[in-house]
């Protein structure tokens, strides 16, 4: 091998490239690092010339040349992507160790709301409900004495209907009452659907009882109906058994008690086993043949069962609530804690 | 009703053993739910006996009377007490506690030194006994002798029962019929008490008061027994005081006891007339002769031709089976007596006792049926004892009306098994129904006749007699399966609409509130509600005066919510209500009563519901503060009339609704900040900010800002079509305009819009501001175009720009910015 002019030797090229590789292994900091750069891999280092005195060579030794002087230049090239990609890392380390935060300080910044726990309640029996196949059904609050009442076998000056302090409607013979049950939207789908029938009517109910700790005026029921060729006591039984488990816990036992109401016979009074003592649930029977008569309803043909339960008792029951007036009065603290009924 | 269990094993043979426990449960086995027991004169402990006073002798010096008493207690030597009664004299026979007794409350009696003497025991009190609130002064026996076991004589030891008794129960309103319940719920035997009583041997006759049915609607048959020359001296025996008081009623006076007497233990109301006082005969009518009539609590009381009474040939005596009148009442001096029993109709007692707002022991049980047998059983009964202890002589009887005919029940065996679920064999519901009194005929397989007993008229239809098997059986025998409906349920689009929104707004940090929906009318004034917002329905019975009205908006409750919530100390406030409003606001049917004997028909059906108003339901907030709040992170931020008007819109958006902003200046709202949004041209909702006199005069923050939505107002929509995405690059555009200071931002959005063409995207109001100089607004918009095909060029775009801007100018005056 010759050399001419200002070209390099093989030697210097080893050197050259050598001396590259020790300086960019040197560099401490991205900044040195473009520093050597300039110096070992840009324009006017010695590798560059080196390549740019190609040219003038002989084209015998250009190839040799060429290719000692790429060799060096890709061993140049990766020493120096290897000490970049290892001191960026470093940069950025640096960096996002300087960024870090106190996440424990994390807050909301609007406040939390909340289902009233009524709704939560509603929602969930309905979608219980909602499983075994019944529909929803709702009705009006202010309702027409006849629904509230009189179709329901409870005829003006019988004696049930002084068991519910009704609030009435000037003038009276508006005949509108607020409905003291939510039986009224159970009248009106016997009357506008033809059995199989299976509705949940949850809603708001009135009587006229003072605010207490355990009663209030306007309160919420639920109320079950189903009218099927072969419905009975049973089912009534198994249902309310359902219903028992899934809102209190699978442990929890019911029991059914004789009582009077005017429109189911047999009636009851359901009431479960919680927390070692029993608890009144509800109301509920076989649908009194009268009730469907009056619904157009045969019965001979359908049979059927209702059952209804105070939202507000099975809410303090099962949370705890000690006082109504923390169910009626709107105090966002208490929403707040009920959520939105996630689970 | 209170019984005492000494009462009720009289008839009922209950074993010595059975505890009160297993008494309770079988009570509530068979429907009667026991609403407490009080063990009466558990905690006595003996000696307590009888002493006759021999001397009084008053202590002077004291600040209230002070007597050392004098007592023969069967000692052979006299005993003295101190004692603070003067309700007693020499001769009387009083009540003495011995040293070593030991009275409710843990009171020990010892002999002890007070006032001087040495008080060597006590003269006692119903009340100090526990056996009755009594505390007027000390017990005055009318019989025992000195040192009789006075625990025995007052019977003070007893259960007493408090049952609670369904209104299709009258007959169990007595010893009778509870004594019956019980026996059949325990197994044992059961003697009717109206067996005892022999009532033929007062024949019917011409002597004493005559009595007739005037008003054939008033009762089905009354019976009266008149006796003369009554001691009304004479004294109720301590037995029957004891039973009167244990079933919580109170001792009055011999003739008046007796007839309370027999009516807890028959069930059948008396009432006792003085029969010096009885002009003529006795009538039953309606009160179409007088005005006005004063019942025996000295209570004028307006009466009608609506009124059932009891009548002498000039004027009412009593308000038929509800109070007697003060005019014919029984006093002192009474000797001659007329003992009226009857089987009034329940409608006409229950009628008297609600128009008269007096519920009496008697209407009680006159309004749930009564043993029309009883009429001539409990008047004889009540002669007995008026002849026996009252040392009255009888007169004569008089009888009108006959006892109703008892239809019997056809009964299908096979019924009862079928509606509970549960094999129950013909001869176990034979029995069943025996024991309730029924005669069974199974005179075919599947056709029982069924005839109830008289006292039950509550027993009509098969099913009545299925509940009587299934409370003898048990409630509990019964399975447990579970029946699911034919077809699938799901939510309708209102509700699930409902659950949405509620959802939506607590996760925006709002909470759920439900309000009593009453308010008055102080409160629609302040808010300026008028129209269909001041057309409320009035309660004819409000909860209190302070809230006669039903809420026609959801905002006085919201804002009473939010002013409670602010005085216990909550800084911000946002909370929500879901819930029905009420408007006289459509002319409503007139309502018929109508028969339920079969189902009406669909015309009436429909007449019916038409009488009943449209309840609109609503969501509305009230927001008070701030909803971004401040922290560390930096300030929070008031929320404002815009947020109100964006949260509101957002609801209706949520619905697949769109939502048009429209200025309003409804009250309450602040007449320059309020929202009104239309969907199809019809207002759905209002939002902004309230009016400051509002919240001034409810003691609300400056700013407090609300919205309400009518969710069932907005529009069901359909499915959605899928939008067109396009991937092509959007170009944008701004363009500046002043546009005059009453020119709404939305109008020019609009006209921009219109005038920009097909490949607007979307546009965004990004600065407004009012120049001092003219008063003109200025407002900013970004225009983002975009094209399905190709990438869109300046020229192009610009081109629409310009066009946008021409129809704002043509619409809107708009002008460009320089």
């Amino acid at each position: 091998m010759t050399s001419t002019g200002d070209s390099l030797s093989a030697d210097q090229i080893a050197r050259a490239k050598i001396a590259a590789v020790d300086a960019i292994g040197k560099a401490s900091s991205l900044d040195a690092l473009k520093e050597v750069k300039i110096e070992h891999i840009g324009d006017r280092s010695e590798l560059a010339k080196a390549n740019q005195a190609l040219g003038k060579m002989e084209p015998q030794d250009r190839a040799e040349f060429g290719k000692v002087i790429g060799q060096a230049k890709t061993i140049v090239a990766e020493a120096f992507d290897e000490r970049q990609r290892v001191l960026e890392k470093e940069r950025d380390a640096k960096v996002l160790i300087e960024e870090r935060v106190d996440v424990s300080i994390a807050a909301r910044r609007t406040p939390k709301g909340g289902l009233h726990p009524l709704t939560v309640l509603t929602n969930e029996i309905c979608d219980l409900f909602l499983g075994l196949g019944y529909r929803v059904a709702e009705g009006p609050e202010l309702e027409a004495e006849w629904l509230n009442f009189d179709v329901l076998n409870i005829p003006a000056d019988h004696p049930a209907r002084t068991m519910q302090d009704t609030f009435f409607i000037e003038p009276l013979d508006s005949h509108l009452v607020l409905r003291t049950h939510t039986s009224p939207v159970q009248a009106r789908t016997m009357l506008t659907q033809d059995p199989p029938i299976y509705v949940i009517c949850p809603g708001r109910t009135y009587r006229a009882d003072e605010l207490d700790a355990t009663h209030t005026p306007v309160f919420s029921q639920v109320e079950g109906l189903v009218i099927d060729k072969g419905i009975t006591m049973a089912d009534l039984k198994g249902t309310l058994d359902y219903f028992a488990r899934a809102v209190f816990g699978p442990d929890v036992k019911t029991r059914l008690r004789p009582s009077f109401f005017p429109f189911t016979e047999p009636s009851a009074e359901v009431d479960f086993y919680f927390n070692g003592r029993w608890i009144e649930w509800g109301g509920c029977g076989m649908v009194n043949p009268k009730v469907l008569v009056a619904c157009g309803i045969d019965p001979d043909e359908y049979s059927g069962f209702a059952f209804g339960m105070g939202l507000e008792r099975t809410l303090m029951v099962r949370h705890g609530i000690t006082d109504m007036h923390d169910i009626v009065e709107g105090d966002i603290r208490f929403t707040q804690a009920f959520g939105t009924g996630v689970k | 009703m209170k019984v005492p269990l000494s009462w009720l094993s009289e008839y009922a043979s209950i074993n010595k053993k059975t505890s009160v426990k297993e008494i309770e449960d079988a009570f509530v086995n068979v429907g009667f739910e026991v609403e407490g027991i009080e063990e009466q004169g558990a905690d006595i402990k003996g000696p307590l006996v009888v002493g006759k006073v021999l001397s009084i002798e008053a202590v002077e010096g004291q600040k209230k009377p002070i007597r050392y008493v004098g007592l023969d207690c069967g000692e052979k030597k006299t005993r003295f007490v101190i004692c603070g009664a003067t309700n007693f004299n020499e001769g009387d026979l009083v009540v003495v506690a011995l040293p070593g007794a030991l009275l409710p409350g843990d009171f020990a009696i010892a002999a002890r030194q007070t006032y001087g003497h040495t008080s060597d025991g006590m003269i006692c009190s119903a009340k100090e006994l526990g056996i009755s609130e009594d505390h007027a002064g000390i017990i005055v026996l009318s019989e025992g002798k000195p040192g009789d076991d006075a625990l025995t004589l007052l019977e003070a030891r007893d259960t007493i029962f408090d049952i609670a008794i369904n209104p299709d129960r009258g007959y169990a309103l007595s010893i009778r019929g509870l004594a019956r319940e019980i026996a059949s719920s325990l197994g044992v035997a059961y003697k009717d008490p109206s067996d005892d009583v022999n009532a033929k041997k007062f024949a019917i006759n011409k002597d004493g008061v005559q009595v007739s049915i005037d008003d054939p609607t008033g009762a089905n048959v009354i019976y009266i027994r008149t006796l003369s020359g009554f001691d009304s001296s004479a004294q109720s025996p301590m037995w029957m005081r004891r039973r009167i008081e244990k079933c919580g009623m109170r001792s009055i006076s011999l003739a008046v006891d007796i007839t309370n007497y027999v009516m807890l233990e028959l069930g059948q109301p008396l009432h006792a007339f003085d029969s010096a006082k009885i002009e003529g005969s006795l009538h039953i009518r309606r009160a179409n002769k007088e005005k006005t009539f004063t019942t025996l609590d000295n209570v004028v009381r307006n009466v009608s031709d609506i009124d059932l009474v009891v009548a002498d040939n000039k004027k009412a005596l009593a308000l038929a089976g509800t109070m007697g009148g003060l005019d014919s009442e029984v006093t002192e001096q009474t000797t001659g007596l007329a003992i009226e029993a009857a089987r009034f109709e329940p409608l006409a007692v229950a009628k008297n006792s609600r128009r008269h707002k007096l519920s009496t022991e008697a209407s009680r049980r006159l309004e749930r049926a009564v043993d029309p047998v009883l009429s001539e059983i409990a008047s004889a009964r009540a002669a007995d004892l008026l002849i026996e202890l009252g040392r009255a002589e009888y007169v004569g009887s008089s009888t009108d009306g006959s006892i109703p005919k008892i239809s019997s029940i056809t009964l299908d065996p096979s019924f009862v098994s079928q509606l509970l679920g549960i094999e129950i064999s013909p001869e176990t519901i034979a029995s069943k129904l025996e024991v309730v009194g029924c005669a069974v005929d199974k005179k075919a397989d599947k056709k029982w006749s069924i005839t109830p007993p008289s006292w039950r008229a509550d027993l009509l239809t098969p099913a009545d007699l299925t509940e009587e098997v299934a409370r003898l059986v048990g409630y509990d025998q019964i399975p447990s399966t579970l029946p699911t409906g034919k077809s699938g349920a799901t939510l309708n689009p209102l509700q699930l609409r409902r659950r949405s929104v509620g959802l939506l707004l607590a996760d925006k940090g709002y909470s759920e509130v439900y309000n009593y929906p009453f308010v008055n009318q102080e409160m629609v004034d302040l808010l300026g509600f008028t129209g269909p917002r001041a057309a409320s329905f009035k309660l004819a019975n409000p909860m209190s005066d302070q809230a006669p009205l039903l809420r026609t908006h959801l905002l006085p409750g919201l804002l009473e919510a939010a002013k409670r919530n602010l005085s216990r100390g909550a800084k911000d406030v946002a909370i929500f209500e879901i819930g029905s409003v009420f408007r006289d606001v459509t002319k409503l049917s007139t309502p018929k009563i109508l028969a339920t004997s079969k189902r009406p028909s669909q015309s009436e059906i429909e007449s019916v519901f038409a009488t009943v108003p449209a309840q609109p339901l609503f969501v509305g907030a009230v927001v008070a503060g701030q909803l971004d709040r401040a922290g560390w992170w930096g300030k929070g931020r008031k929320f404002d009339w815009s947020d109100a008007t964006t949260q509101a819109l957002e609801i209706i958006e949520a619905t697949g609704n769109t939502g048009k902003v429209v200025q309003s200046d409804l009250a309450p709202w602040h007449p320059g900040r309020c929202a009104e949004i239309q969907v199809n041209g019809k207002a759905v909702a209002h939002a902004g900010e309230l009016h400051p006199r509002v919240l001034e005069a409810l003691g609300l923050p400056a700013r407090t800002c609300a919205f309400a939505v009518i969710l069932s107002e907005l529009p069901i929509q359909g499915n959605i079509s899928a939008p067109q995405v396009i991937t092509m690059p959007a170009a944008t555009q701004d363009v500046s305009l002043f546009v005059g200071v009453d020119i709404a931002a939305s109008d020019v959005q609009s006209a921009l819009v219109a005038g920009a063409g097909d490949l607007l995207e979307s546009i965004a109001l990004f600065d407004r501001f009012v120049s001092p100089a003219d008063g003109k607004v200025s407002l900013a918009f970004t225009l983002t175009f975009r094209a399905q095909d190709r990438t869109l060029t300046a020229e192009e775009v610009s081109t629409y720009r310009e066009a946008a801007v021409a129809e704002a100018a043509k619409s809107c005056g708009a002008q460009v910015r320089a």
